[in-house]
């Protein structure tokens, strides 16, 4: 175990969160990671009644393969319902919901979903708990995801012991590694202080470059969507009531262009 | 901390680990004096010195390692047996709805009967050999062990398990990993209730019916006045009784070290 952990450190990787800038990192080489293949996601007409209120009012959307898109909207607008459609725990009830080209017709490995409390086994350990579905290699497997978060150092420690980032790196290594090819976001950073928060968007958006999946991000915070996506979606009232490509977030020069964007996406929520 | 602290707070540890002690052993030495000067009566109270006598005679003639063993089996087998009923009735109702529906109304009933009083029934059906007494220890644990892993699996995190859900755990990983971990410190809660309800059945039932064990032998004692006899066969029900509390300790110790409060309980402990 310790000689495996000693092996791993001596990968040329940077294990360290809190880096200068996402560019940096991207930069290094990081051999260890297969990228993913992204997925498509589409939604055709998507509507969900629940006992006759109906949360999404025949939803159309198209998510090209490896696109971040965040989805803005007030509690009860359907978003989180939404996500679980995506992810296969719920069906719709009109519509169709395809990923890769496919409707989807449960769970499946490569669509991954964060929740909004990391949801750790505490019985687990922080590498057991990122290997939850066990296999052949399943601790290698997760030690290097655990690496990739940057908590190495903390895969024999207990949930209870870790702080909330870890515990929410700790659920993001959990998604990682199954190198899913779609990452669903159900507000994951909500209850993280804002400090941790943006340390925690430079790590997703380091990893993403990584591994190149695309992303569905739930959030009521304009400027946590502004921060990380390439689109932004507002959904009000279960439909699209704002569709915006806003490139990638090193595309925006600067701190004014930014909050114009989170402006623009505010007059619509 | 610990070490190379001044000398006057090495005296007052010493003084704080010793204090505790100083009540019981004060009573103990009163109590030897009472009786030695003929003040308490030998059939009232035994003096301290007589029961530790009573210990070595029993023990070197076997008769003490005997009974105890044969207490010891009996509570070891009831426990094995109503403990695992109550267990798999408590997974059944806990994890399959019609199970519960079918069965908890039923037990939540049965757990109302006190099971002292059905001892005239059961003796009556097993007359008074061994049958009995397990018999009563088994309904004795069952209840505590099937309410609280009924409860226990009942009150696992809803969102862990929908989380295992999204990850791809089957039935099996899902109550292995989940659902069983989940309700372990439940379970063990009850099993630390039984243990209590264990050794009180045990004691009634052997004083009531029986040729042999720890309460045979302070009744049989009592019959010839042997109150040294008797008040060795409570201090050994005691020690039994702090045995099976110290090993449940110990074990959710172990099973529980991921839990913070068993943590710090260790830290302090050490």
């Amino acid at each position: 175990m310790t000689a495996l952990l000693q092996a791993l450190r001596r990968l040329p990787l940077p294990r360290s969160v809190a880096v200068p800038s996402p560019s940096v990192t991207a930069a290094l080489p990081r051999a260890s990671f297969e990228r993913a293949r992204p997925l498509e996601l589409r939604l055709d007409g998507v509507v969900k009644e629940f006992a006759g209120r109906r949360v999404l009012d025949g939803l159309d959307l198209t998510v090209p393969a490896g696109q971040f898109v965040a989805v803005v909207g007030r509690s009860g607008g359907g978003k989180s319902t939404l996500m679980r459609l995506i992810v296969g725990l719920d069906r719709p009830s009109g519509g169709r919901v395809l990923v890769d080209g496919r409707p989807v017709s449960g769970l499946r490995p490569d669509v991954r979903l964060l929740f909004q409390d990391p949801r750790l086994l505490p019985w687990q350990r922080a590498v057991g708990n990122v290997g939850i579905a066990r296999g052949p290699g399943w601790r290698e497997r997760a030690l290097a995801a655990l690496d990739d978060v940057g908590l190495a150092d903390r895969a024999e420690e207990w949930p209870s012991v870790l702080s909330g980032g870890q515990r929410q790196r700790v659920a993001l290594a959990r998604a990682l590694v199954s190198n899913p090819g779609l990452l669903l976001l159900d507000e994951p950073f909500g209850a993280l202080d804002a400090l941790t928060r943006q340390e925690m968007h430079r790590l997703l958006r380091r990893i993403r470059e990584e591994h190149g999946f695309g992303a569905v991000l739930i959030t009521h915070d304009v400027a946590e969507a502004v921060a990380l996506a390439d689109r932004v979606l507002v959904l009000r009232e279960g439909k699209i009531a704002l569709d915006l490509d806003i490139g990638g977030p090193d595309q925006r020069p600067d701190e004014s262009a930014v909050a114009a964007l989170e402006a623009r996406i505010l007059r619509d929520v | 901390m610990a070490g190379g602290g001044k000398g006057g707070g090495v005296v007052r540890r010493a003084g704080e680990q010793l204090l505790p002690w100083l009540l019981p052993l004060g009573l103990l030495a009163v109590w030897e004096l009472a009786a030695a000067t003929g003040w308490l009566s030998a059939r009232v109270l035994p003096a301290p010195s007589d029961i530790a006598l009573a210990f070595w005679t029993t023990l070197l003639d076997g008769s003490l390692p005997r009974h105890v063993a044969v207490s010891a089996e009996r509570a070891v087998k009831g426990l094995l047996i109503g403990g695992g009923l109550g267990f798999a009735l408590g997974f059944l109702t806990g994890a399959l709805k019609p199970a519960e529906i079918l069965l908890d109304s039923s037990l939540q009933m049965l757990r109302n009967v006190p099971h002292l009083a059905i001892i005239p029934m059961v003796i009556l059906w097993f007359g008074i050999g061994e049958e009995a007494k397990i018999f009563l220890v088994s309904i004795g644990v069952l209840f505590p062990i099937y309410l609280n892993t009924f409860h226990g699996i009942r009150s696992v995190d809803r969102g862990l398990v929908e989380m295992a859900r999204v990850y791809g755990l089957g039935t099996a990983a899902l109550y292995a990993r989940v659902i069983l971990p989940g309700a372990l410190p439940s379970i063990l809660l009850g099993v630390r209730y039984a243990l209590g309800i264990m050794w009180l059945t045990l004691i009634v039932a052997e004083t009531i019916s029986a040729s042999s064990g720890i309460g045979y032998m302070t009744m049989n004692a009592r019959e010839f006045l042997q109150t040294d006899l008797v008040l060795l066969g409570i201090i050994v029900y005691a020690l039994l009784g702090k045995l099976a509390d110290t090993l449940t300790r110990w074990l959710e110790r172990r099973a529980l070290a991921w839990n913070p409060s068993f943590h710090t309980a260790l830290e302090t402990a050490s």
